[in-house]
């Protein structure tokens, strides 16, 4: 028996002996710290919200006066006169996110496959999971500059915008291998048994109903991934650099959305600085659509 | 109590109580072992299974009940780890046999899930996933097993008008009789049920009891479950696993009414498991 007022109640007209005399705590410095860590909480969480608005607002502001048809269409300007566009670096960086997006997906997900599926709890599944994390948090420059001692250094010796896939590749494989192998794993195993029990071939119960079954989540980190290298700017410098032509293909520099942002920005030229608003408007734009598409995506899968 | 520990030590403890004797059994298993690891968890199984005749498997959890018919399709090999030992003898060829074609041997004995397992896809691609696999039908024939496997899983009348809806729609019920549609397109000479019913509701459960007295008039169903009333109402021969040992094997009903091991006794009457 003790002498707690709870436990009073459970032998309700029996008198308690040596019940302890009770002695509250004075509740106001805990009524105090709850309050202060409620208020600094929240303000931390204000303050998140208040510079991306920021940002976003100056790019808007400063970005959206450039923005017509046009700029989509045009030739960059020549420095210093006249108006023009982001055509030629909006062709690169879709050319090369795309041949990116051939080389670094399609490996990705097959180490996610290999994770998920056949490496499982092995020792050598592990240490390549471990070397994809420290892959993921690798700097994105040093990425450039292994793309730059590999290939940009070797034959024919010049940037290229092969150079530069090949960073962004690099850049998306962790990312698409850690997503698809955690998206695979949710696929509960007696999915996977009933579709051996029928005889199903191992790759085709992979391809045919793992695949099918986690393709939502799969969509997802192909998108993460795409959004994370579409921002990138350090790995180009190196490899991709710039160019003021048409990318006609990738073998020579390469003109891109975020090296111009850079270059134009640093510029003394009114109008380049005006180009390099709009263009960051729009990387802006097309990263916070593709984050909207990835949280609708991600909201029916948890539905169904 | 320690009896969950306790492991067979002598030989007396691995002898099976048999009061039945099954003629041209379609799957006999001999001196099966089983590891998990280094852990191992059938000892010395015998067990012949008879041909288009329901067998229940019974046993308090963990006494190697669903491992043991695990291996009777060799599902258990996807795990690193898990092996078994022994023979175990299907039409009379050792289907552990490293030359056993292991996708042959999968068609010709299907297995449903506790839970319902339909795939993300249509009802119709759902039945028709595995056939396409196995068999080169046109559409039309195709049509034809879909339809007919439906009906035979007692499914047909609730789901024709809609074959091209989701399988994952259907309630748990129908979920699994889906998953025994898909596995009887395959026509499989055995049927392995792993707590078949163990997650859905009772009038569910009541179909597919019904349905598994249908199906031993073309196949063979082997059912583990926990289930004592429905091991008694729908099985002719009964299994009673224990500590990875088959303690006691013969008719369902002298199983029930008058077992010869104390153990089997013990846990028909509930007093553990």
């Amino acid at each position: 028996m003790c002498g707690w007022p709870a436990c009073r109640n459970a032998f309700p007209g029996e008198p308690m002996k040596d019940a302890p005399r009770l002695s509250y705590r004075n509740p106001a410095g805990r009524k105090a710290m709850e309050g202060f860590v409620r208020v600094f909480s929240t303000f931390s969480a204000l303050v998140g919200l208040f510079f991306l608005f920021w940002i976003l607002w100056t790019v808007l502001k400063n970005g959206h006066s450039v923005l017509s048809l046009k700029f989509f269409t045009s030739a960059p300007p020549s420095p210093g006169e006249g108006t023009g566009g982001i055509y030629y670096a909006l062709v690169g960086t879709l050319k090369m996110t795309g041949l990116a997006a051939l080389m670094g997906i399609p490996l990705g997900l097959m180490a996610g496959v290999y994770l998920a599926e056949f490496g499982r709890q092995s020792r050598f599944a592990a240490a390549v999971r471990f070397c994809i994390n420290l892959l993921m948090g690798i700097p994105s420059i040093l990425v450039g500059l292994f793309a730059y001692t590999l290939i940009v250094l070797s034959v024919p010796r010049h940037y290229s915008g092969y150079a530069g896939a090949f960073a962004l590749a690099i850049i998306m494989f962790p990312t698409v291998a850690r997503t698809s192998e955690d998206m695979l794993s949710l696929v509960p195993d007696t999915l996977r048994e009933s579709a051996l029990a029928l005889g199903v071939p191992r790759w085709r119960m992979i391809t045919g109903i793992l695949f099918r079954s986690a393709r939502r989540g799969l969509t997802t980190g192909v998108l993460l991934a795409v959004a994370r290298v579409s921002g990138e700017t350090a790995p180009l410098l190196f490899t991709a650099l710039n160019n003021n032509y048409y990318p006609r293909n990738l073998s020579k520099p390469t003109a891109n959305l975020t090296v111009t942002i850079y270059n134009y920005a640093m510029s003394p030229y009114d109008n380049w600085q005006k180009v390099s608003w709009g263009a960051a408007l729009v990387i802006m734009a097309f990263i916070l659509t593709l984050t909207l598409v990835l949280r609708v995506l991600l909201r029916e899968r948890s539905r169904s | 109590m320690n009896l969950l520990e306790k492991r067979p030590d002598s030989a007396e403890e691995l002898e099976t109580i048999n009061d039945a004797l099954i003629e041209n059994p379609i799957i006999s298993a001999r001196r099966l072992n089983f590891w998990y690891g280094s852990h191992q968890a059938l000892f010395e199984n015998n067990l012949d299974i008879a041909p288009r005749k329901v067998t229940a498997v019974i046993g308090p959890s963990g006494c190697g009940k669903s491992t043991h018919i695990r291996v009777y399709n060799r599902i258990f090999e996807q795990y690193r780890g898990q092996r078994a030992s022994g023979e175990v003898l299907l039409d009379g060829e050792n289907l552990l046999s490293p030359r056993t074609d292991i996708i042959a041997l999968r068609r010709k004995v299907g297995m449903i899930f506790q839970k319902p397992t339909p795939f993300p896809m249509s009802i119709f691609e759902n039945v028709a996933y595995g056939v396409r696999l196995h068999f080169s039908f046109t559409r039309k024939e195709l049509e034809q097993v879909v339809e007919q496997s439906l009906r035979a899983a007692a499914l047909w009348d609730e789901v024709k008008d809609q074959l091209h809806r989701s399988g994952m729609a259907l309630s748990g019920g129908q979920q699994q009789r889906l998953c025994i549609a898909r596995a009887l397109a395959m026509s499989p000479e055995v049927l392995l049920m792993d707590e078949p019913t163990s997650a859905i509701d009772p009038v569910a459960t009541a179909r597919i009891e019904e349905l598994v007295l249908q199906l031993k008039d073309r196949l063979t169903v082997v059912i583990v479950t926990h289930n004592m009333q429905q091991a008694a109402r729908i099985s002719d021969y009964t299994a009673f696993f224990f500590q990875g040992r088959i303690v006691e094997f013969g008719p369902t009903q002298k199983i029930f009414t008058n077992p010869s091991h104390p153990k089997t006794e013990e846990y028909i009457t509930g007093r553990f498991g």
